[in-house]
C-alpha cells in the first residue's frame, strides 16, 4: 500500500525535519514505525477510528494514487496518540507481528472454541477475506461461502533436520526416501469449480504457472497433491533462480515459459474424490497417488517425485552424496506408516541434507539490526581476497549468539573507520566462517557471484585476514556447481 | 556521563588518537581549524577565544582555569557532582555551595570553595558566575565574561522544574556550549507529573499483588527526584549507593521524603509493598533477590527506545531524564541569544548539522566524555 521510501518522506515532512535528520533518528531507533511515531508532533485532535475501520480503509488504499494514500496517512497521524500511531505504522508497513507461531495460535483457538486442531488449521488456511467472512463462520465452518471453502489447501506437513546417524531411525525398509528438491513447495487443489496452486507461505500462485492450467481438466475434482514446483528441462531441474524470476510478477513472459518451463513433482496425495486421506499411512497415500498419476495422459507437467531405493543406510548415504549432481539438496526420509501431520512434528519426517558449502571471509562493513537487535551490529558485509585486494561478496546477519553480536558491536564502535548513514566501515580484521546452500553467477555483484542462504557458522578468532579464502576458490566452487 | 565511552576513547579507540584536540598542547579556536574554513571567524578584538578545547578539558586562558576537566589541573570550575564532571586530582575546586557536599563526599580530601548562584567573581581577567542548570540539585551553568564577550558552559541541564533541583535559568550569551545527550527529535519527554502517575500506578499494582517494586535509577539526582515526585504509597528503601547521596542532600535541606537503607533484615517480609530505589547495576543480583517476589523497572531517558528497553530485558521502562529533550535543547539555545553554539555529550554530529541549518555557527567539542556520538548501548545507565 505504502512503501518505506514514501513513508520516510511523508513523515519527515509531517515532523517538520529534513530527511537526513529523519534517517539519523531511524538509524538510532532501529524501527521505522517507532521512529515515525516518536518524530511526529503531538496529535491535534484525538480520534479513535477503531481497528476494524482502520483496516478497511487501509485495504481500500491499494492501488490509489499517491495523493490519496498520503492524505489518508497524514490524517491518521494527525489524529492518533503515540501508541496508536505506532500500531498504525506497524500495520502500514506490514511489520505488525506478535511473537506467536501459527501452530500456537491454532492451538489457542482450538482450546477457546472446542474445535479439532487439525480441522481448525485447515479452515484457517488459504485466502479468506476478513471483510467477507465472520469469525464464527471461519472458525466453525458453518455458513462458509463458496469462495472461502472450496480451494483451500491443507496445512503443510514439515520435516525436521536429521541430526543423528540415520541408523538411529531403525530398518531402512520402514522409510520412504526421496530427493529434497530445491524448488517451491506447493499444494495443487482441484475441487468442483476450483483450481489452485498454493505455496507453503499460503500464497495463491496459480497464475504464475500457466503450464499447470491443463491439469484442471485431467485431475478428478476433489484432488489435493503436495509436491515441489521446479523449473525443468531436459529431464533435470533448473537452478532455483530461474524459478524465482516468476515470483513477484503479475504475468509470466513467454520467454520464461519456454526457457524455464515448470513441472510439479508430487510427494503426497492429501485428498482423493473429496475425501481427506491425511490420517491414512503414507504407504497407502503414496500408492494411491502413483496410481492416480499413472492414469493421466503423458506429457503433462506432473509426475511423482521418484523414490530413492536402497537396501541399507550405507547405500542410501551413497545416494545422498550424489545429491549435488542431481540438483537436489539431499534426501527426505518419511516413515511409511506416518499420517500427514500438521506443521513440524519430530519423529516421522526428516530432511537429510548434504553439508553446506563453507568459506572463510573477513568482515568489512557492519550495520545495526532491527527490532529486537536494534543497537546491536548484526548485519555484516564480507569479503574474500583477490590478490592483494578484498572483494565484497556476501552479506549475512544470522548464526551468532546475542553475546557474540554484543561483543562485535563493541568492537565495531571502537574501530569505525567511516560512516555512511547506518553503515560503518571497519578494518578487515574479524574472520568468520560462512555457510551457504548454493552459488550462482551474478553480473549484478562486483564479485560476479551470488550465494544462496549465506549465514555465519562461527567467528574464527583463531584466523587472521590473510588466512581467508580467495575469489578464485569461490569461482572454482561455481564451476563445480554449474557442471 | 558516559564513563565507559571515555575510557574507550582514552585507551583503545584509534579515533581518539586522531582527534584534533587530543594532542599534548592546547589548540585555540582562532588559528587551529576545528571547523571548515567557510564558516566566518568570530568577530572579536581579542587575541584568542575565551575558551579553548584542550586534551585536559575546556580551558580559559584569560582566567587560567579549566571547566569540568578530565585530567588533573591546577584550578577547576565544576558544574555538578556527576563523576564525569567532578573528577579527582585537581589542585583547587570551585562549585556551587549546593553542589559541594556531594563532591566532597565523593572525592574526599580536596581543596574546594563554594560559590552562591548568581554571584560574580573575578578570576584573572574574567568575571565568572554560576547559574542554575536544573539538572540535579546544585548543578550549574557557568557564565564567563571578558571584555564584554560572554560565554556560557551549560554543563548538563534540563528545562522542566523537577521540584528539587534549582530550576534552569536562561542566560544570554554570545557563545553557548551545550550538552546534547538527547539531541535527536526522537526524544520528547512527557511532563514529570504524567510519568509520576505512571510510576505510582505501577507501584500500586505491584503492591496489590504482594510484590516489591524495584526501580533502577542513577544515584545522584534521578533517585532523589523520583522519591520527591511520587506519592507516599509505602516505604521507600534504598541501596547503600543511593542512600549516601540522599542523606547528604536531605541534610542540606532539600525536601526528600524519609528513606530506609537496605541492611540485613530489611526485605520483602519486613517492608511489604515497598519501593526499592537502586542503581541499575543492582538489578538481578543476589542483593535484589531478597525482595522476591518483585517487579523491576528502569527510569531513564533511554527507555524511550524500545530496542534498548528490550535488549536490557526490562519489561517496564519509565521515560524520565535529567537532560533536556529535543524541544528543550532548541528552546534553551534560542533563549541564550547566542550566535555560536558548540555541542558536546551525545548526538553531536547530527545536532551540529541541524543547528547550522537553523543559521547558527556551530561546532563540536570533542570531549573525552562524549566522543563524537552517544552510544546508548554503552551508556544507558549513565546520565
Ligand atoms: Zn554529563
Ligand atoms: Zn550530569
Amino acid at each position: 500500500m505504502v512503501n518505506s521510501t514514501e513513508l520516510r518522506l511523508w513523515a519527515s515532512d509531517a515532523a517538520g525535519i529534513p530527511l537526513w535528520l529523519f534517517e539519523e533518528s531511524y538509524a538510532v531507533a532501529g524501527d521505522l514505525a517507532e521512529t515515525i511515531a516518536r518524530l511526529l508532533p503531538p496529535a491535534l485532535q484525538a480520534a479513535d477510528p477503531g481497528l476494524d475501520a482502520t483496516l478497511r480503509r487501509l485495504i481500500a488504499l491499494t492501488g490509489q494514487p499517491e495523493a490519496a494514500r498520503r492524505a489518508f496517512v497524514a490524517e491518521a497521524w494527525a489524529s492518533l496518540g503515540p501508541e496508536e500511531r505506532f500500531l498504525f505504522n506497524k500495520l502500514l508497513t506490514g511489520g505488525f507481528r506478535m511473537g506467536v507461531s501459527q501452530g500456537l495460535m491454532v492451538r489457542a483457538l482450538a482450546q477457546a472454541t472446542g474445535e479439532e486442531e487439525a480441522t481448525l488449521a485447515h479452515r484457517l488456511m488459504g485466502d479468506w477475506d476478513p471483510a467477507r467472512i465472520t469469525f464464527e463462520a471461519l472458525v466453525t465452518g458453518k455458513g462458509a461461502t463458496q469462495d472461502t471453502g472450496d480451494a483451500r489447501p491443507y496445512p503443510f506437513a514439515l520435516a525436521a533436520p536429521l541430526e543423528d546417524a540415520p541408523e538411529s531411525l531403525g530398518p531402512v525398509a520402514d522409510w520412504l526416501a526421496e530427493w529434497k528438491w530445491d524448488g517451491i513447495r506447493g499444494q495443487l487443489v482441484t475441487r468442483p469449480g476450483a483450481f489452485a496452486l498454493w505455496s507453503r507461505g499460503e500464497e495463491l500462485i496459480t497464475d504464475r504457472f500457466p503450464e499447470f492450467a491443463p491439469l484442471a481438466d485431467f485431475l478428478p475434482p476433489g484432488t489435493v497433491l503436495d509436491g515441489e514446483v521446479l523449473g525443468w528441462r531436459d529431464n533435470a531441474p533448473l537452478p532455483f533462480a530461474d524459478l524465482q524470476k516468476r515470483i513477484g510478477r503479475k504475468t509470466v513472459p513467454r520467454k520464461l515459459l519456454t526457457e524455464a518451463p515448470a513441472r510439479m513433482l508430487a510427494y503426497d496425495l492429501l485428498e482423493e474424490n473429496g475425501q481427506d486421506l491425511r490420517p491414512l499411512p503414507l504407504s497407502t497415500r503414496r500408492a494411491r497417488m502413483e496410481a492416480l498419476l499413472l492414469r493421466l495422459p503423458p506429457n503433462l507437467p506432473l509426475a511423482p517425485s521418484p523414490r530413492v531405493a536402497a537396501p541399507d543406510w550405507t547405500a542410501l548415504a551413497a545416494a545422498r552424496s550424489t545429491a549435488r549432481e542431481t540438483g537436489t539438496e539431499g534426501l527426505m526420509l518419511k516413515r511409511l506408516t506416518s499420517s500427514y501431520h500438521v506443521g513440524r512434528k519430530r519423529g516421522d519426517w526428516w530432511k537429510w541434507k548434504i553439508d553446506p558449502y563453507s568459506v572463510d571471509a573477513v568482515m568489512i562493513y557492519a550495520q545495526a539490526g532491527h527490532g529486537r537487535r536494534a543497537n546491536l551490529y548484526t548485519d555484516f558485509t564480507f569479503a574474500v581476497r583477490d590478490g592483494n585486494d578484498l572483494v565484497p561478496f556476501a552479506k549475512a546477519y544470522s548464526g551468532l549468539t546475542d553475546a557474540e553480536f554484543a561483543e562485535i558491536t563493541r568492537w565495531v564502535q571502537k574501530h569505525t573507520l567511516e560512516r555512511f548513514g547506518p553503515v560503518r566501515r571497519v578494518p578487515p580484521e574479524l574472520v568468520f566462517e560462512l555457510a551457504f546452500e548454493g552459488i550462482q553467477e551474478s553480473p549484478r555483484h562486483k564479485s560476479g557471484i551470488a550465494l544462496r542462504f549465506p549465514r555465519m557458522v562461527r567467528w574464527r578468532r583463531d584466523k587472521t585476514p590473510d588466512q581467508i579464502d580467495t575469489i578464485d576458490s569461490l569461482r572454482a566452487l561455481l564451476r563445480v556447481a554449474q557442471s | 556521563m558516559r564513563e565507559v565511552k571515555q575510557r574507550l576513547a582514552r585507551h583503545e579507540s584509534p579515533k581518539a588518537k586522531n582527534t584534533p584536540y587530543a594532542g599534548a598542547s592546547a589548540h585555540f579556536l582562532g588559528n587551529h581549524s576545528p571547523f571548515p574554513p567557510r564558516r566566518p571567524c568570530y568577530p572579536s578584538r581579542m587575541a584568542g577565544p575565551l575558551l579553548s578545547f584542550t586534551d585536559r578539558g575546556l580551558y580559559c586562558a584569560a582566567g587560567d582555569f579549566f571547566i569540568d576537566p578530565w585530567r588533573p589541573v591546577e584550578r577547576a570550575l565544576v558544574t555538578h557532582g556527576h563523576s564525569d564532571h567532578a573528577r579527582w586530582g585537581h589542585g583547587a575546586y570551585l562549585a556551587t555551595e549546593q553542589a559541594l557536599p556531594v563532591i566532597r563526599h565523593r572525592l574526599g580530601e580536596i581543596r574546594a570553595e563554594g560559590i552562591a548562584y548568581g554571584t560574580a567573581r573575578r578570576i584573572g581577567d574574567v568575571e565568572v558566575s554560576f547559574h542554575p542548570a536544573g539538572h540535579v540539585p546544585g548543578s550549574a551553568q557557568i557564565r564567563l565574561e571578558h571584555k564584554g564577550e560572554v560565554w556560557v558552559v551549560s554543563g548538563d541541564y534540563k528545562l522542566e522544574a523537577d521540584g528539587l533541583s534549582e530550576p534552569f535559568e536562561p542566560i544570554r550569551c554570545h557563545t553557548f556550549i551545550s550538552e546534547c545527550t538527547f539531541g535527536l527529535p526522537l526524544f520528547r519527554w512527557a511532563p514529570q507529573q504524567e510519568v509520576a502517575n505512571q510510576i505510582a500506578e505501577w507501584w500500586a499494582a505491584n503492591r496489590a499483588e504482594g510484590k516489591t517494586s524495584i526501580l533502577a535509577a542513577y544515584g545522584l539526582g534521578k533517585a532523589q527526584r523520583l522519591m520527591s515526585m511520587l506519592p507516599a504509597l509505602g516505604p521507600i528503601l534504598t541501596h547503600g549507593a543511593v542512600e549516601e547521596t540522599t542523606r547528604i542532600l536531605r541534610d542540606q535541606g532539600y525536601a526528600i521524603p524519609p528513606t530506609i537503607r537496605v541492611t540485613a533484615g530489611v526485605d520483602a517480609k519486613s517492608h511489604p509493598g515497598a519501593l526499592v530505589i537502586a542503581p541499575p547495576s543492582a538489578l538481578g543480583t543476589p542483593w535484589a533477590r531478597r525482595f522476591a517476589p518483585s517487579d523491576e523497572a528502569f527510569a531513564s531517558g533511554w527507555m524511550a527506545l524500545r530496542g534498548i528497553r528490550r535488549r536490557r530485558g526490562y519489561g517496564t521502562g519509565f521515560v524520565i531524564s535529567d537532560h533536556a529533550d529535543w524541544p528543550a535543547l532548541n528552546t534553551a539555545i534560542r533563549e541564550t541569544g547566542a550566535s555560536r553554539v558548540f555541542v558536546t555529550h551525545g548526538y553531536t554530529a547530527p545536532f551540529r548539522r541541524w543547528l547550522e541549518e537553523q543559521g547558527y555557527e556551530a561546532g563540536i567539542v570533542q570531549t573525552e566524555f562524549g566522543g563524537d556520538e552517544a552510544e546508548p548501548s554503552e551508556v544507558e545507565a549513565q546520565e
